[in-house]
């Protein structure tokens, strides 16, 4: 067992291997995404997002945050492509920036969820049948909650904020993908390449990292795409109950929240974050949807 | 008939319950540094801090903290809420109708839009009947319900002035204001949830449409709505009830934002006004509840399939 150590410095060898150029596997899957029309819609309007994420103040028209008195509640016009809001503050300015906030939240929350979450389905997908049952009893326990209920209630423990956002909606996400890897583990957990490694000699750990992750990916990369969906959804609704971003940061679900006030008279303020964040969820769907048939070739009829 | 299958789902569906309990009373737990302090402000005196510690429980061990508050919520019993001290629980109790009565409106109009959407695009695969309602669906699937919400009422309130905008009226008082009432916020609700039901709806018909005994149905000269009716759309229900069920978390979990959109007096807009006063007890009580509901109601899906499934029935 003193060599558990030192194969973990030599793990990441045939894992990055079945991810380069030289798999002809991952690069047929990538053909058939790039000739996947709605896929590459999402990507698309992805990348216009993920540009609005990172350049987004150096891009802006104005200064997200600049107010004008002057000029509150003024409709979509040639100077203010939305129109402003009850600051006179520029709507299309506080979009674009506003993009990285959605952005940043779903990484990170995204991240949480299948790093714990695929953790947890792996190790009960491999271990014993005790392990497996406490793990995945645990998951059912989550997992019995509505989604945004959870994420508001651990907001309402954790304290309001935007990174205490990212955990709530990770956690409310942890027991999808260790649903998805448990079964994806449980599906080649006996299969000849497994037991040959086992007769090898290799323990738990390198075969969990080397041989099973490696062969559950495609489950997930598929999810971390879909849950990027959600968790910006998700985001959106917590900022819109005025719990995640805190003004006067923009962010789209704050922005839908202010907009909701002031909806008689100027719709617009409401109408444009809302359309935002339904795009970028639509981006990420359309993308998912794209690699699910682009990566599982037998599921497509 | 395998009674084991029904007392599994059930020992299965009470330690789900009780985990939710622990992980609700986890909700005070995890408040960073002191909760009494955290309840009551900067600005409380030492004494009052330590006087809310101690009616709170919080100065006990935890497992005892946890074993009381269990004895007391299976009883029904949720403590008092943090603001003006009444009961938690009649507040809760007041809820939830309202909420069910909006989760069963918006079950029923999503089923109505998914099954005849969901089986016309199967039968007619990648015709213009097939394609345009999976446009929708997608659209269905990205939109944020708080959103549409707020759409709604600006066409059909603000604009077209048909229906009120907002509020209840209990259905005992006037079924017509009733109706007026939860028909937008149903409607928001419901089409979220049609929007993923009709892709399972056509994926389950598509399934049996390519089964031997559909082809068999055909073969046999069957008229074809005899075959689609009595052959194909029995066995699709199959799947469809499981998929429903599956569905049942995730539509309660949209109505959280749709309460609160329409004001609609349900658990989703307490627990909001809950988290906004800081009342941890409130918080616990709703969120138990809400919890519990939908574990009952996915249980009660699971032992329907196993009723309408004759395949398990006559083992």
């Amino acid at each position: 067992m003193s060599m558990k150590a030192k194969p973990a410095s030599k793990l990441k060898a045939p894992a990055d291997e079945s991810l380069g150029p030289a798999n002809t596997l991952w690069r047929d899957a990538f053909r058939r995404l790039l000739r996947h029309r709605l896929a590459m819609f999402g990507a698309a309007v992805l990348v216009i997002v993920i540009v609005m994420g990172i350049f987004g103040p150096a891009i802006s028209p104005y200064d997200p945050n600049g107010m004008d008195f002057a000029d509150r509640f003024a409709g979509p016009s040639l100077e203010h492509w939305m129109g402003t809001d009850d600051f006179g503050r520029d709507i299309f300015s506080r979009i674009i920036v506003g993009a990285r906030v959605s952005l940043q939240v779903g990484l990170v929350a995204v991240s949480v969820a299948t790093i714990f979450g695929t953790a947890l389905g792996l190790i009960a997908g491999y271990s014993t049948r005790l392990t497996d049952e406490v793990i995945m009893r645990a998951m059912d326990v989550l997992y019995a909650f509505p989604a945004i209920l959870l994420a508001i209630a651990i907001m309402a423990a954790l304290g309001k904020g935007i990174g205490n956002a990212m955990i709530a909606i990770g956690i409310v996400y942890i027991p999808i993908f260790a649903r998805i890897a448990r079964g994806a583990v449980l599906g080649i957990r006996n299969e000849e390449f497994i037991i040959a490694a086992k007769a090898l000699g290799a323990g738990d750990l390198r075969i969990l990292l080397a041989h099973v992750l490696p062969n559950v990916l495609s489950p997930i990369i598929v999810e971390i795409t879909l849950s990027l969906a959600f968790a910006i959804l998700a985001e959106a609704a917590l900022s819109f109950l005025g719990l995640g971003t805190q003004p006067p940061d923009p962010s789209w679900g704050r922005m839908l929240s202010e907009g909701r006030a002031f909806y008689r008279q100027s719709g617009w303020m409401a109408f444009f974050p809302g359309f935002a964040i339904t795009l970028t969820v639509m981006g990420f769907n359309y993308l998912g949807d794209g690699l699910r048939d682009a990566l599982d070739p037998k599921l497509r009829r | 008939m395998n009674y084991q299958y029904v007392l599994q789902r059930l020992l299965l569906a009470m330690i789900v319950v009780l985990g939710v309990t622990f992980v609700v009373f986890m909700i005070m737990q995890i408040v960073p540094g002191d909760p009494a302090r955290v309840i009551l402000g900067p600005y409380a005196s030492d004494e009052s801090v330590a006087g809310l510690r101690e009616r709170l429980g919080l100065d006990r061990p935890f497992l005892e903290q946890y074993l009381t508050w269990l004895s007391k919520a299976v009883r029904g019993d949720f403590g008092q809420s943090l603001l003006g001290g009444q009961e938690v629980a009649p507040q809760l109790w007041g809820r939830v109708g309202p909420s069910l009565e909006l989760a069963l409106v918006s079950l029923a109009i999503g089923l109505a839009i998914a099954f005849p959407i969901g089986i016309v695009s199967a039968l007619k695969q990648g015709t213009l009947l097939d394609i345009v309602p999976t446009v929708f669906s997608q659209i269905g699937v990205s939109i944020p319900s708080f959103w549409m919400g707020i759409l709604l009422i600006l066409i059909f309130s603000l604009n077209l002035e048909l229906l009120p905008p907002t509020g209840y009226t209990p259905i005992s008082e006037s079924v017509g204001d009733w109706l007026a009432h939860i028909i937008l916020p149903a409607f928001t609700a419901g089409f979220v949830s049609a929007s993923i039901q009709t892709r399972f709806i056509r994926s389950a018909m598509l399934d049996v449409l390519n089964a031997n005994y559909v082809m068999t149905a055909r073969a046999k000269g069957l008229a074809e709505r005899a075959v689609i009716l009595r052959h194909a759309f029995r066995n699709a229900m199959i799947n469809i009830v499981t998929i429903i069920g599956l569905q049942i978390t995730a539509l309660f979990s949209g109505l959280v934002l749709v309460e609160i959109v329409f004001s609609w007096p349900g658990l989703g807009r307490l627990a909001l006004n809950a988290v906004e006063e800081r009342d941890y007890p409130l918080l616990q009580g709703t969120v138990l509840v809400f919890a519990v509901i939908v574990t009952l109601v996915n249980l009660l899906i699971d032992l329907l399939y196993f009723f309408l499934d004759p395949r398990i029935e006559y083992v």
